[in-house]
């Protein structure tokens, strides 16, 4: 059946390739081209939020499109930005570190991609239809309900259809369905990698010897499987309060608005680990790399990775110390709150101890992962505060929360991913970036931060309230206001020299060796970027950072020959088909209900074919 | 598929075939799903300020019925998986045939209880009892409605001819997920119609 419909796609060059691509390292490079386009958007968003508040009683933006635009920056760049670019590095690093040929299921690793680029997309949509969701990243009911958000009296067809079969909706229904497919692509990716790190790992890859990088990953990719699907619950709520009538959030009819703050945050409490985790992999292989020394208490890493997650499940109601839920369960999650800076403290002790001794090559990467700890290191210590009750209710809707959830957000993530994009553009790529105008980037990152953020602290201790589109003048808030500007300002600079940089390094001739920083794990045994097929005989792994063992320790190490035959899987069209036809089903809550019945159709129709293809790998 | 990716697909380093562990973390992540959906019903099934209420209108006997047989279809998948193992297609066929009707049969109960209530005012809409239950007995029965039509794939797929390949790791996968929509429906059963007594 399915080849009568379908030719199999073959090439590798063009655009078609990409559409059918199953190759991790192309997913991933198209998951991190995808994500930083996102974060532009988000960044713009973040210059007119900052262009806003650089004077009292600023006109700049309106009040709804100053909510607008903290709701979009917020969701941007959790779920569009850092999520993906971090998907990005597992896609394309992660079976070269295990010594494996592909992930476990490539076919739903390209539609994880396509789930989340069209969710993505739909929920920018709401710019082009111009109702943008104004009910912050967190989405609190009973904001979310028709009551507070109903959006306009007519559909968003217009006159294309007729007025029954379509009806009015709000920003916040982008929100709703934008997020629920953002969930869908990251819970099938989750599954996809658990079981390619378990299952797909070379021979004498075992649990001790894989990369740090490798064991965040499965760490992480466990706390979305199991957080993802219960913000899937509460937003189908929403949706059905909204759609249907259901009551879920109807405090007239028995409704409590606290469930969705459980819910929410029983998600998005392990979701900020899900954030921070992965470039805290990506630091542990970059600082003992160009430390040149093993990490420090490689087990101790492994085990506090693991503790983050466990303890980051069952702090949530931290984020709701203000709520009055009795001072009992205000005391046991502030005392798990605190227990989490004790695996932390580990890592932190770790990464120094790593650096002692070792003959330090200050590369760009290097930088960024020095910058890495100083700048988290403050968001920690920021963050043991909060975890106090009396000092919380204090802190509570101010600036300050929002100066310390960017020092682990920016500062942590950012700077992780900033050190993990120097160290491995050469393998993505084949091209070194300029070392030079790396710590030009490095330095103006550093400043524009430190300049944007170090003030929300006092901005927050001055009673500065978050979320408010001005402020008047008087209060002792100009000056640091300004400043927080002019730093946004300064990194908005240094983006740019970070875009020219690739640029100018992508352009350049000089072409990246396959290990080009004397390196430990096995993505840099093979060439820069590698071929299709990863390794040409799958490495006998014979110990933790196999690859320095081999070339420095056993001296055992031979490059790879250069032409084999390896049967990879063949590119499928079926998950787009598949991600176009799950967006359907999402873009019918949005338009008009038979969306969601071809949406249906299609997916079934796909799934279909994609069983009975012709399918190798 | 050749005969050499063949092999190398069933090379793992656990040991288990990739897509029953994928089965595993997808019935990992489905817990934390019915979890949500099951504290949110403890929570609302006597906040509501307007009936009807659990124990005026769930009906035990019924339900009672239609568990059975559900239950009853793990046991049928169980001998068609044994018969798809053992190389005994047409038992695969019957039981599989079996599993399925065992699952219309759920679902056909589930129809008439929702029929029933809607008639007897209780809707999704009616009071915040009435939204929990039909989301997470619907959220139930979607479950098993995809498994249904899992089966009937599976069985139409063998008796075209189409099942060869992998045949008992693919039924194998089905099984798995099938037991666990049954084994969480013993949580629901208990927690929605027996908690009428508590």
């Amino acid at each position: 059946m399915t080849e009568a419909v379908l030719p199999h796609p073959r090439e590798n060059y063009g655009l078609s390739s990409w559409l059918t691509t199953v190759d991790h390292k192309r997913i991933g490079i198209l998951y991190g081209v995808t994500a930083v386009v996102f974060a532009c958007v988000g960044g713009i968003e973040a210059m007119l939020i900052r262009t806003q508040l650089i004077v009292p009683n600023n006109t700049f933006l309106s009040p709804d499109l100053f909510n607008a635009m903290f709701t979009m920056h917020g969701t941007t760049m959790i779920f569009m930005f850092v999520m993906p670019l971090n998907a990005a590095f597992f896609n394309y690093i992660v079976p070269l570190q295990i010594g494996a040929r592909d992930v476990a299921f490539p076919r739903l690793n390209a539609l994880s991609y396509w789930v989340f680029l069209f969710g993505g997309l739909l929920f920018h949509l709401s710019f082009v239809t111009g109702h943008l969701p104004e009910v912050g990243w967190f989405g609190y009911a009973n904001i979310t309900t028709k009551q507070f958000t109903p959006g306009p009296e007519v559909g968003l067809l217009g006159s294309v259809i007729p007025k029954g079969l379509q009806y009015p909706v709000s920003g916040t229904e982008f929100w709703i369905v934008g997020l629920q497919l953002l969930g869908l692509a990251s819970l099938i990716a989750s599954i996809n990698f658990i079981v390619t790190i378990l299952n797909l790992r070379a021979p004498g890859m075992t649990p001790m010897r894989m990369p740090l990088f490798t064991w965040v990953t499965l760490i992480t990719n466990f706390l979305l499987l199991l957080a993802l699907p219960v913000i899937t619950v509460a937003l189908f709520q929403i949706l059905l309060d909204r759609h249907f009538g259901t009551r879920f959030y109807d405090i007239g009819a028995g409704g409590t608005v606290m469930l969705w703050q459980h819910l929410f945050w029983v998600f998005g409490h392990p979701e900020v680990y899900i954030l921070i985790l992965p470039p805290m992999g990506m630091v542990s292989e970059v600082l003992p790399t160009f430390s040149r020394k093993p990490l420090f208490g490689y087990p101790a890493m492994v085990y506090a990775s693991a503790a983050i997650a466990f303890l980051g499940f069952s702090v949530w109601a931290h984020h709701m110390f203000t709520t009055g839920m009795g001072a009992m369960a205000t005391a046991i999650f502030s005392a798990a709150t605190m227990l989490i800076a004790i695996p932390t403290g580990v890592k932190i002790f770790n990464w120094i101890s790593t650096m002692w001794g070792g003959s330090l090559r200050m590369t760009t990467a290097m930088w960024f992962a020095v910058g890495f700890l100083a700048e988290f290191t403050i968001g920690g210590l920021s963050g043991i505060m909060h975890a106090s009750p009396p000092i919380d209710g204090q802190h509570q809707d101010t600036y300050f929360v929002v100066a310390h959830f960017h020092y682990v957000l920016f500062g942590g993530s950012v700077f992780g991913l900033f050190a993990g994009l120097y160290y491995w553009f050469p393998k993505f790529s084949g091209r070194l970036l300029s070392e030079p105008i790396g710590k030009v980037h490095f330095w103006l990152t550093a400043i524009g931060f430190n300049l944007t953020f170090f003030p929300m602290h006092f901005l927050g201790v001055d009673g500065m309230p978050r979320r408010i589109y001005t402020y008047a003048p008087g209060f002792n808030l100009e000056t640091w206001n300004f400043w927080s500007s002019i730093g946004a300002y300064i990194t908005l600079l240094s983006a740019l020299v970070f875009f020219y940089n690739v640029f100018v390094s992508l352009r350049g001739r000089q072409k990246a060796p396959a290990d080009p920083w004397d390196a430990r794990t096995l993505e840099w045994a093979i060439a820069s970027p590698p071929p299709a097929y990863n390794f040409a005989s799958l490495p006998d792994v014979q110990a933790r950072d196999d690859f320095w063992y081999r070339k420095h320790e056993a001296k055992t190490f031979k490059p790879e020959p250069e032409h084999v035959h390896v049967v990879l899987p063949n590119p499928s069209y079926w998950p787009l088909i598949v991600g176009a036809g799950i967006t359907l089903m999402g873009a019918g809550f949005l338009f008009a209900y038979v969306l969601t019945f071809i949406g249906v159709a299609v997916t079934l129709v796909g799934a279909y074919g994609w069983s009975f293809a012709k399918f190798e790998g | 598929m050749t005969a050499a990716s063949h092999a190398e697909h069933h090379h793992t380093s656990l040991g288990v075939d990739s897509r029953k562990l994928g089965m595993w973390a997808l019935i990992a992540s489905e817990c934390l799903l019915f979890g949500s959906l099951i504290a949110t019903y403890l929570i609302y099934r006597s906040q509501s300020v307007a009936g009807p209420s659990p124990a005026q209108i769930l009906d035990i006997p019924v339900t009672s019925v239609s568990t059975f047989v559900l239950l009853m279809s793990s046991f049928s998948i169980v001998l068609a998986l044994h018969g798809i193992q053992s190389g005994d297609i047409a038992a695969f066929r019957r039981y599989i045939l079996l599993t399925a009707l065992g699952g219309t049969v759920f679902l056909g109960f589930q129809t008439y209880e929702f029929t029933h209530f809607v008639q007897s005012g209780l809707g999704f809409s009616t009071n915040v009892f009435g939204s929990s239950f039909f989301m997470l007995t619907g959220t139930h029965g979607t479950h098993v409605a995809v498994g249904v039509i899992w089966l009937l794939s599976l069985y139409f797929s063998s008796v075209r001819g189409k099942l060869t390949e992998d045949a008992a790791i693919k039924v194998d996968t089905m099984a798995l997920y099938w037991h666990f929509v049954d084994v969480i429906w013993i949580v629901i059963f208990t927690v929605v119609y027996l908690f009428v007594f508590v």
